[in-house]
Parts: structure tokens; C-alpha cells; sequence
């Protein structure tokens, strides 16, 4: 209970700092952000009047002559009342509006894929540390070093060239077949699938190795200590000692590094939208990004923080669930 | 410690007699080799390190002038005069390459060098100090290790003015909490070492005896998470550069990437000037990688693959 305690407090905390980051990267930033979106303007050829920019000013909260600390106070009511201001680049639409069309994207195929890579990544390490000393673990270890340190968006550009554009196998733009409507029905639910399969590829690819790393060293260990060699030498079947003995403790490590591995993946993610083009909040973040639009550049970030923090906070209660030393120790 | 060394060093020297300087330059040196050859990941990964720094210092010397201007020579194909091709504005890519390594390498260092630095002031202060310092420092560090790095990397460089020197900032900004975490453990098992306390009944000031006293004894742990730390800094840099929120017209892996995507080189099917920069960050990357594995076995012998006794087997696996 005190575990709980300290970790649904930690991410309170964590929220709130994400929170006042975002209040104050801009109005900390050496540039001017109205100059920057009147120059983006001016260089797309549009002529901002002088009320345009006073607005501009007013929507990022930078017009007033109010304190530093009553402008905090008014940011945070805004947040809570889900009141994120409104995207220039969108013709004016409410930053939550255009944030909700990328939210299920996003989630969707963050999902799968990083259920498939670890589920993926961890039976690799499984086998490649039982195998250790054959020819299984002295290829794939190398290997999955090197793709553990390929760029996700090189690996994006690779694999459109490849099946997308070489073999022609996969489309490799846009999260469905924008000739159909967006409905419940199979031509479009099979299209999503179609659209969405080279993306996945690559986020399962790109944390594969992570996860097998990972898995392999923290199996190695275990399998050397007292229990799985008395379970061996009982007679058990190797299957039940390797993944009922063993496995079972080995994959701990992934789970407790599992914050600082979402971190990657989201980050992986948001590459990956951005190369495919998948209509996800990453790429609505970079789009933001390259034309300065800040209301909605602040909100996509807070949603992206909020999210991760949510799933660190699964993953810490489902630790603390498997491991009971965590819940008695003090932990960190 | 330092004293027994150093008494065993000098019984060596009047065994041996005095040692000139260059033998003891040769002595350093042999240190460096053992150190380079006892394993052997760390051996194959120092040599990929090494080739590319070679070529991030002395590459650019053996590219010709004017390697960037644009020429009507454009998308050829890789040949006996471009090595590599060119680009659709006919530039060589291989000289792009050996320049966009200097500038990948030499920045990643300077990133990667103020990521320790940070590191190892929040780390070792709060560690050292503890108490409420400590408390703040620690949550500002783990608040920063769950935060999405790209994410916030592009909301950052979203209000700097493009360029090499602000995304470096950039990176360096958001790549230190794991470094920091690392050391504040070391620094808090440090803290109540007898020569901390025989430092601290010495009257000496907290800021020396945690940078002359503590610091020091940490330098291997410092210099591996460097290792790891250059990995992710080399990747964040071509990432933002990529994204085209660095400086476009210095010639980078990630902004060759940059232009090969732009200018649509996976269409045109142009492999040879997509496929050589991303290659390059993964190598160097993976030698890292290699030196940072390495250095896991050394410290982990159960992490070696070299044969041992092993535990009959009963049956057959069914892995």
C-alpha cells in the first residue's frame, strides 16, 4: 500500500512538472514564438495584419502584463477545463479537435506493435540465451546489436523502399485508403490493416532488439542460480524449467525498465508516423513543429506526456503485482 | 591505495632502474592495449570507433574543394569518379559522407560531453548532499528518464533558432537523467567511504570533496556511461537533423538523409544516397554498443560466451 502510495504520488508529480515545462519552454525561449509564426506566415505568403498578431500573442498567453504567477494560474485553469486554445494551421480548429482525429491512430498502432515486440523480443532473448555458445546466439546476438543501433527512421526510409516501393507489396502512406470513407466496415477496416502493417514492421523491428538484450542478459543469470538447476536436475521438462523457472524471473528487468523503454518506443513511434505519414499524433507534432503552430505543438506534447506516464503507471503496478520484494522494500 | 602503488613503483624502479619518460609512455600505452584487447567486443568495437574518428579528423583533409557545389552531374549512379554517386543536384556523396562525418562525430562528442557534464553535477550533488536537494534532484531526474526524448527534443527545438550548436543544446538538455541516476547510487554508497570522512574532518569545502575526492573514483563508471551516452546523442543529433531542425546546408548524416527524402531518392530508387549515411550511424552506433557489451562482460564474467563446464544435459531442448 505505501508502494502505491509513493508511485501514484510520483506521477502526480510527474504530471505537474510535464505540465509546468510546457508553461514555460515558451516564454523561456531565447526567440520571439509570435516573430517565428509572423516569419512561417510571411514565407507561406500570407500578410499577418497587426490585429492577426495581436491575436497570435493573445492565444499563446503572451499579451499580458499579468505576473508570471497569475499567468500559471489562469494556464492551469485552462487545462483543466480542456481549454487548449486553437491551431492556426488547422483554419482555426480547436487543438483538442484536431488532436482527437490522431489519438486512436496513434494508440492503435502503438498497441499492437509494442505488444508483438516484446512479446517477440523476449522469446528471442529466451532462446538465443538457452542456445548460448551455438551458432543461434553468435548470429543473432551481433545482429540484433547492430539493428539495436539503427536510426528508427533510417530503418522506416529502408523498409519503404523496400516493400514499399521496390516489391510494391504494402502501401506506405497514410493510415487507410483515402478513397473510402471512414465506417465500420470490412473494405476499410482491411485497409487500415494494409496501411498500418509496414509502420508496425518497422516499430516492432526497431525495439526488438531492446527488449531481447534485455531479456538475454537478465536470462543468463537466472539460469545459472540454485533453483533452475535443482529444477533441472529433478527431471523436469527443459520446456517447464526454461519457461516456467527461468523465464519467469528473468523477464522482471523488462518490466521495471519498461518506463525507460516506452520512452524509446514512443520516440520510435513518432519517427515512424512521421516517415509514413500516418495520420497519428506524432506526425500531427512534427507537422506543428515545422510550421510553429504552438498551441497545438504544447498540447500534442502534454497528450504524448500524459500517455506515457499512464502506461509507466500500469507497468509499475503490474511490477509490483509480479515482484512482491517490491512492495515490501523501499523502493526508488 | 594510491600510496601502496606508487611505493610498489618505486621498488620496481630500483629493481629496473630509472624509467625514462618514453618507457613509461610505452607503460601507458600497454595499459590502453590490455585494456582494448581483454575482450573481445571491446576490441572490434574500439576499431569501428576508431576508423570513424580517423575520417572525422582527417577525412575532410582528402576531400576536394568544393565537394558541395552543384553540378549538372546529377543522379548518377555509383562509378569509377563517385565512388558513392551523386545527388540530384549532382553533388559527390561520397565527400557529403567524410564531411557529414566530421560534423556527426565531432558534434555527437560535444553533445555527448555536456550530457556528462550534467550528469555528473546533478548526480553527485544530490547523492553527495542528500536531504531535500537530493529529493528534488532525484524527481527532476526520473521525471526526465520517463518523459519520450524525440518528443521533447522537438517541442525544444521548435523555439531555439535552428543550427548544430542549438540542436546540440537541445540533446544535451534531454539526454542526462540516466547518466545522473547512475552516479548519485555510486555517489550515495561513496558518501560514507572512510576517505569521504577523513576528507570531510579535514575541514575540506563539500564542492572539493565531492569533485576532488568522490569524482575521481568514479571516472570508469563515468567513462562507460559516456559510451552509451555517445549512442544516444550520435542518434538524437541525425534524428533533429532528419527533421531538418538543424542546420541544413552543413553537410550531416541525418541532414543527407534529410535531403534524400526530400528530393524523393527512395522513388527514384537512388539507394546509394539514402542507404550510406543511416549505414554509418548504425555501424558507428553498434560499435559503441559493442565497447558498452564489452565492458558488461568484463564487469559480469556470466555474460561471457567463452565455454564452460556445462550442466549435463538430460534430454533434448525444446526450445
Amino acid at each position: 500500500m505505501r508502494h502505491l502510495l509513493r508511485r501514484v504520488l510520483f506521477y502526480l508529480a510527474a504530471v505537474w512538472a510535464s505540465v509546468t515545462m510546457n508553461f514555460f519552454i515558451p516564454r523561456m525561449a531565447p526567440g520571439d514564438p509570435v516573430q517565428l509564426m509572423v516569419g512561417n506566415m510571411q514565407k507561406a505568403g500570407i500578410k499577418p495584419t497587426p490585429d492577426t498578431i495581436r491575436t497570435l500573442g493573445a492565444s499563446l498567453g503572451l499579451d499580458t502584463t499579468d505576473p508570471i504567477w497569475l499567468q500559471y494560474v489562469k494556464y492551469l485553469n485552462d487545462l483543466l477545463h480542456g481549454n487548449f486554445g486553437l491551431s492556426f494551421t488547422n483554419s482555426g480548429m480547436p487543438v483538442l479537435a484536431v488532436l482527437n482525429q490522431g489519438i486512436l491512430w496513434t494508440l492503435g498502432l502503438g498497441t499492437i506493435a509494442v505488444v508483438i515486440g516484446f512479446l517477440l523480443g523476449c522469446t528471442i532473448g529466451v532462446i538465443t540465451a538457452w542456445k548460448r555458445n551455438t551458432i543461434i546466439d553468435s548470429t543473432l546476438s551481433p545482429a540484433l546489436t547492430f539493428l539495436y543501433a539503427i536510426p528508427p527512421f533510417w530503418l522506416a526510409l529502408v523498409i519503404v523502399y523496400i516493400f514499399g516501393f521496390t516489391l510494391g507489396w504494402f502501401p506506405f502512406a497514410d493510415g487507410y485508403d483515402t478513397s473510402l470513407d471512414i465506417t465500420v466496415s470490412w473494405d476499410f477496416i482491411s485497409s487500415v490493416l494494409y496501411h498500418g502493417f509496414l509502420p508496425a514492421l518497422t516499430l516492432v523491428v526497431s525495439s526488438l532488439a531492446g527488449w531481447m538484450l534485455v531479456m538475454r542478459n537478465s536470462m543468463v543469470g537466472v539460469l545459472s542460480d540454485d533453483y533452475v538447476i535443482l529444477a533441472r536436475a529433478k527431471g523436469l521438462r527443459q520446456s517447464r524449467v526454461l519457461m516456467l523457472y527461468a523465464a519467469r524471473n528473468a523477464i522482471l528487468p523488462n518490466i521495471a525498465n519498461f518506463a525507460l523503454a516506452l520512452g524509446f518506443v514512443v520516440s520510435g513511434q513518432v519517427l515512424t508516423e512521421i516517415v509514413f505519414s500516418y495520420p497519428g499524433i506524432g506526425d500531427t507534432l512534427f507537422i506543428a513543429v515545422t510550421q510553429r503552430d504552438y498551441p497545438l505543438i504544447q498540447a500534442a506534447f502534454l497528450l504524448i506526456a500524459l500517455g506515457v506516464l499512464g502506461a509507466n503507471f500500469l507497468a509499475d503496478m503490474l511490477y509490483a503485482a509480479l515482484d512482491p520484494r517490491v512492495r515490501i522494500e523501499k523502493g526508488a | 591505495m594510491a600510496e601502496y602503488s606508487s611505493s610498489r613503483r618505486q621498488i620496481a624502479q630500483l629493481n629496473l632502474g630509472m624509467k625514462s619518460s618514453g618507457e613509461r609512455v610505452l607503460g601507458a600505452g600497454r595499459v590502453a592495449w590490455r585494456a582494448l584487447t581483454v575482450n573481445r567486443k571491446v576490441a572490434a568495437g574500439s576499431i569501428i570507433v576508431g576508423i570513424f574518428l580517423l575520417v572525422a579528423l582527417f577525412g575532410p583533409l582528402f576531400v576536394p574543394a568544393g565537394a558541395n557545389i552543384i553540378t549538372h552531374n546529377g543522379n548518377l549512379p555509383p562509378s569509377a569518379a563517385h565512388w558513392l554517386g551523386t545527388t540530384s543536384l549532382g553533388q559527390d556523396i561520397l565527400s557529403q559522407l567524410v564531411l557529414g562525418t566530421q560534423t556527426s562525430v565531432l558534434w555527437g562528442f560535444f553533445s555527448g560531453i555536456l550530457v556528462i557534464v550534467i550528469a555528473i553535477v546533478i548526480g553527485l550533488v544530490g547523492g553527495y548532499f542528500g536531504g531535500v536537494i537530493d529529493e528534488i534532484l532525484s524527481f527532476l531526474t526520473n521525471v526526465f528518464l520517463v518523459l519520450p526524448g524525440i518528443p521533447l527534443m522537438l517541442v525544444l527545438a521548435s523555439y531555439v533558432p535552428p543550427g548544430s550548436l542549438t540542436i546540440s543544446l537541445v540533446v544535451a538538455g534531454t539526454s542526462w537523467a540516466f547518466g545522473a541516476r547512475m552516479l548519485r547510487a555510486q555517489t550515495l554508497s561513496m558518501r560514507s567511504r572512510e576517505f569521504v570522512a577523513a576528507a570531510r574532518s579535514n575541514g575540506e569545502s563539500a564542492l572539493r570533496i565531492i569533485f576532488y575526492e568522490i569524482f575521481p573514483n568514479q571516472l570508469s563508471l563515468v567513462a562507460a556511461n559516456f559510451v552509451s551516452t555517445m549512442i544516444q546523442v550520435i542518434l538524437a543529433f541525425a534524428t533533429l537533423q532528419f527533421l531538418n531542425l538543424g542546420d541544413s546546408l552543413q553537410a550531416s548524416w541525418g541532414g543527407m538523409l534529410y535531403w534524400a527524402n526530400s528530393q524523393n531518392a527512395l522513388l527514384a530508387g537512388q539507394w546509394w544516397w539514402f542507404v550510406p549515411p543511416g549505414a554509418c550511424i548504425a555501424i558507428l552506433g553498434a560499435g559503441l554498443s559493442l565497447i558498452n557489451f564489452g565492458i558488461d562482460e568484463v564487469a559480469d564474467p556470466r555474460l561471457r560466451s567463452e565455454p564452460k563446464i556445462k550442466v549435463p544435459k538430460i534430454k533434448k531442448a525444446v526450445a
